[in-house]
């Protein structure tokens, strides 16, 4: 944050029962997303409780977990949609503690949403387009009277939004309502939009939910050409395993709002306790 | 007759546009942050007391009293929102509405005290002698009142659609919390919108006080009451939905006058209304909200 002295950037060291899962090529470099005690109360429930991580600036991580373990609600503590009752968050190693959404989205971080959060009467270039003028309410002056300085920008901003588009080839669906988009072109459009505002770290709430085999599958590949593209990283929540397993480094195992396991995907496909998290506990024999 | 036609058609243009620059203002607020603001017709009020004490009380130009009305509204419609409706953003939309009919009986009982419950004349804008086309006589005050809604309508339009800040408003009216999260500074957002929507109503207080000179403390009600309508019948939330809503109530009313039951003009806006509500209960042009999880 050009704002803020470089002095508050800082690494916490994430207190974690297994060794700290950080890909090598990110050793030595501050984590991008830090979360040390992470928890959260509602009422008497506590959603989530104890949550750490700490993720390399080219980390690709997943959390699993049974329906209701408390994986949206990290992703709403993590971008400060809630405030969290315990625990820190950094991103890049800046504490959001205290942030507005607005702040922590310029942070550097962005999200996807579980239910499509499109803007949904917009066009799908608007819709990247409202992702990357995150300073929109300036320049209206320049806007109304269309001095020369708006129509630089207007191109500037209608390139970036059409590279941005092209990841997904989605360039001839640019007029398009973003409503009238089939379903995974809209999952595929919020992932977009929420590039477009430059994350370092990109979340996505279940990508390949209501997709079907061969548009995971494309998802996946997708999701790695995103990290090697910007190199950012991303952490995803997902019920689909075969994506999970196939695309994450590090996967995380919540149930009942604690992380019960975490490890790489073979570590955690072998792992009895996430077994019996969703299959239940195995009789003696 | 095909001249009286023409006098009520023009008539009725007239009343249309004042109503559709109120009505404006009522769906800009409802469209991105869900609430009827029962004040905006007392923001009116006040626009037209400010040209009364700009020409009738300081003596100064009538070009002063529009800008100072237009201005004068627009602040006060932004401080309204920051004072009164942003500390209760995230509060159950029933307190947010009950504040708005607050803050419409505070405007209401604060101008009555401050000028007193007696109409105070607005002194003409403009020369008001008309303007004869073959056999028709035009009012000079009707063209000026339906080409400056057509231009602020044309405006808005344009900034609605083709600016950042439009899109920002477009993508905050639909979905706030997502819109936060992609960046956008909501706050600012609101407030330009309220802004908006208030120059419009301080543009419609000009153009009231030309046509019927004067200026009382409940002038806001009535004149509220049917723009709300009017953005209700044209689909609140929608834009031209507010201009085509202000129209029809404009013209309905003429017309009822001109067939001779002016009593009965209130009631027939009323009526239609109810009517626009049974058969289509989004409006003219409104779209079904859905539900959000």
């Amino acid at each position: 944050m050009p704002n803020e002295g470089s002095k508050n950037r800082r690494s916490i060291l994430v207190q974690m029962e297994t060794p700290n899962l950080i890909p090598e090529r990110d050793l030595g470099q501050i984590p991008v997303l830090q979360a040390e005690h992470l928890g959260i109360d509602f009422g008497g429930l506590t959603a989530v409780d104890d949550f750490n991580i700490a993720m390399g600036p080219t980390e690709i991580s997943g959390i699993i977990g049974p329906n209701g373990a408390g994986k949206t609600t990290i992703f709403n503590l993590l971008t400060n949609v809630y405030k969290p009752t315990r625990g820190t968050v950094l991103i890049d190693g800046y504490d959001t503690a205290g942030k507005s959404m607005v702040q922590v989205n310029k942070m550097g971080i962005a999200r996807t949403f579980q239910n499509i959060r499109l803007f949904g009467q917009m066009t799908v270039e608007e819709n990247v387009l409202v992702g990357l003028g995150n300073s929109m309410s300036t320049h209206l002056l320049h806007d109304m009277l269309r001095l020369p300085r708006h129509w630089r920008q207007e191109a500037e901003f209608h390139d970036q939004a059409m590279d941005l588009l092209g990841i997904f080839d989605m360039q001839g669906l640019a007029k398009t309502k973003a409503g009238n988009l089939p379903y995974g072109a809209q999952r595929r459009l919020e992932i977009l939009r929420a590039l477009g505002t430059h994350p370092k770290v990109l979340l996505l709430d279940e990508p390949a939910a209501g997709m079907n085999p061969n548009e995971t599958e494309e998802l996946m590949e997708n999701i790695q050409k995103i990290r090697d593209e910007f190199q950012i990283a991303i952490l995803l929540i997902e019920h689909d395993m075969n994506l999970v397993m196939g695309v994450c480094e590090v996967v995380g195992v919540l149930d009942y709002g604690k992380i019960i396991a975490k490890g790489t995907p073979d570590e955690i496909q072998n792992d009895p306790r996430v077994i019996e998290a969703y299959l239940g506990k195995q009789g003696v024999n | 007759m095909q001249v009286t036609f023409l006098t009520q058609l023009l008539n009725g243009l007239q009343l249309g546009s004042i109503y559709a620059l109120v009505a404006l203002g009522y769906t800009m607020v409802y469209g991105i942050i869900l609430l009827l603001n029962f004040a905006h017709g007392d923001i009116i009020m006040i626009g037209a007391y400010i040209s009364w004490i700009v020409m009738s009380q300081l003596g100064l130009s009538p070009v002063l009293a529009v800008l100072l009305s237009v201005l004068g509204c627009t602040l006060l419609g932004v401080l309204i929102d920051k004072v009164a409706y942003a500390p209760l953003r995230n509060a159950p939309r029933l307190s947010i509405l009950i504040t708005a009919i607050g803050v419409s009986y505070l405007l209401e009982n604060g101008a009555q005290l401050v000028f007193g419950a007696d109409a105070k004349v607005v002194p003409s804008f403009i020369d008001t002698t008309s303007i004869n086309v073959a056999s028709l006589q035009l009012s000079p005050i009707a063209l000026l009142t339906v080409a400056v809604t057509a231009v602020s309508t044309a405006v808005l339009s344009f900034l609605v659609q083709r600016t950042k800040l439009g899109k920002a408003m477009r993508a905050v009216s639909e979905d706030m919390g997502a819109a936060r999260l992609m960046g956008i500074n909501v706050n600012t957002t609101i407030s330009f919108t309220f802004a908006m929507g208030s120059a419009l109503a301080g543009i419609g207080a000009v153009l009231y006080c030309m046509a019927y000179s004067q200026a009382t403390p409940t002038m806001g009600v009535m004149l509220g009451t049917k723009a709300f309508v009017a953005a209700v019948l044209g689909g609140i939330g929608s834009i031209p939905g507010a201009v085509i809503g202000g129209l029809l109530v404009g013209f309905a009313e003429v017309l009822v006058s001109a067939i001779g039951l002016s009593v009965w003009k209130d009631a027939v806006v009323f009526l239609l209304l109810i009517i626009v509500l049974i058969v289509k209960p989004t409006g003219i042009l409104g779209r079904t909200m859905s539900e959000k999880v």
